[in-house]
């Protein structure tokens, strides 16, 4: 019988269909696992209600734990902060800098590049590749780069 | 919150989030191309989690979506206009997301704990379209270009909302309220967008699958 360890531990392996480098675990999206005699039943919170990938990865839930049920929950108990510390820095190695957490963004406007460092950056615009995403300029390395929205 | 209403909201986003994305490709910046484009999947969003909810978990949201008759839906006569002019759609943006938010924020308190949680999710996202508009806003307030089109939307911004939360609106555009152009009634611009919005589903057999 599958255990609910077993279960986190299958979930770990699913990538996010647009940013690869972190899994659904990472990123926060399954809000529960639940075992009981035998029945798989896993809640997955969506994260911008826009975003194309949200099918897929329902599908990729229910291919990697066969016979699951999967509930997708539309309420707000998603939010970037659900994002994990390890999540967070496979972000910002891959060049998207991580999600200010909801407090810190409330009371101050700093982003930080994830290639140098540098809070002297600037918005090129509030939309980006994906729903999630928004376009920044570093002008201490001048890179580009991606800003993972706060919501 | 009355069904009614809750599809009035869903045809608005999935109504304004057609219009938006008729801008992808020709906005006068790249920029704004992608910002229009992001906005519009993100009402599109929106829309389906809404119709999601409003048949719920064994229902059918493209059903609703698509297939009803253009005089069914419950869109808000500002969302159908067909406007590729810079002025006037800088200007439905701004008015719209003002009268979103004050509907937006409402909802959160309803007391079907399923719909107030999914207006905050909703409230999330909506906090950038906000910011997008208001930048646009503050740029463009002092051309009289602008401020006309603001005044000729007026009476259809005021349509988005109830009678008893236009107060609100009033006092954050500066206007004096006037009479509303009103839900449920329906402009000539519906119906040629309805012809396109639907025509893959209308032409497709019975029981395709995507």
């Amino acid at each position: 019988m599958v255990a609910e360890d077993q279960v986190w531990e299958a979930l770990e392996e699913i990538p996010d269909p647009e940013i690869p480098v972190v899994s659904l675990v990472e990123l926060g999206v399954i809000r529960s696992v639940d075992v009981e005699d035998g029945h798989v039943r896993i809640e997955f919170t969506p994260t911008f209600l826009g975003c194309p990938a949200l099918e897929f990865m329902k599908r990729a839930i229910e291919e990697k734990v066969p016979g699951a049920e999967v509930q997708v929950i539309q309420d707000d108990s998603w939010s970037t902060d659900k994002i994990t510390p390890a999540g967070r820095e496979k972000l910002r190695a891959a060049g998207f800098a991580p999600p200010a957490p909801r407090l810190v963004q409330l009371q101050s406007q700093v982003h930080k590049c994830p290639y140098c460092g540098s809070t002297q950056t600037r918005l090129e615009n509030i939309f980006g590749p994906t729903p999630c995403r928004s376009l920044r300029y570093c002008e201490s390395c001048r890179q580009p780069f991606e800003q993972f929205k706060t919501i | 919150m009355n069904e009614q209403a809750l599809l009035g909201l869903a045809d608005d986003e999935f109504v304004l989030g057609w219009r938006e994305s008729e801008w992808t490709g020709i906005a006068p910046l790249l920029e704004e191309d992608v910002a229009f484009s992001s906005i519009a999947q993100n009402e599109i969003g929106h829309a389906r989690a809404v119709y999601e909810l409003l048949v719920g978990p064994d229902g059918d949201a493209d059903a609703l979506a698509f297939d009803r008759q253009p005089e069914e839906y419950r869109c808000a006569p500002l969302v159908e206009l067909h406007l590729l002019e810079w002025a006037h759609t800088i200007a439905r943006r701004w008015l719209y997301e003002v009268a979103d938010e004050i509907r937006i924020t409402a909802l959160k308190d309803d007391s079907d704990a399923a719909v107030a949680g999914l207006a905050a999710k909703i409230d999330r996202e909506e906090a950038y379209h906000r910011l997008h508009a208001e930048m646009w806003h503050d740029r463009l307030r002092d051309e009289p270009r602008f401020q006309a089109a603001v005044e000729e939307l007026w009476p259809y911004a005021l349509g988005v909302l109830p009678s008893e939360l236009r107060g609100e609106l009033v006092t954050r555009v500066g206007l004096a309220e006037v009479e509303a152009v009103e839900r449920g009634t329906h402009t000539d611009d519906l119906a040629p967008l309805w012809e396109e919005m639907t025509v893959v589903r209308r032409s497709a057999p019975a029981g395709a699958q995507w």
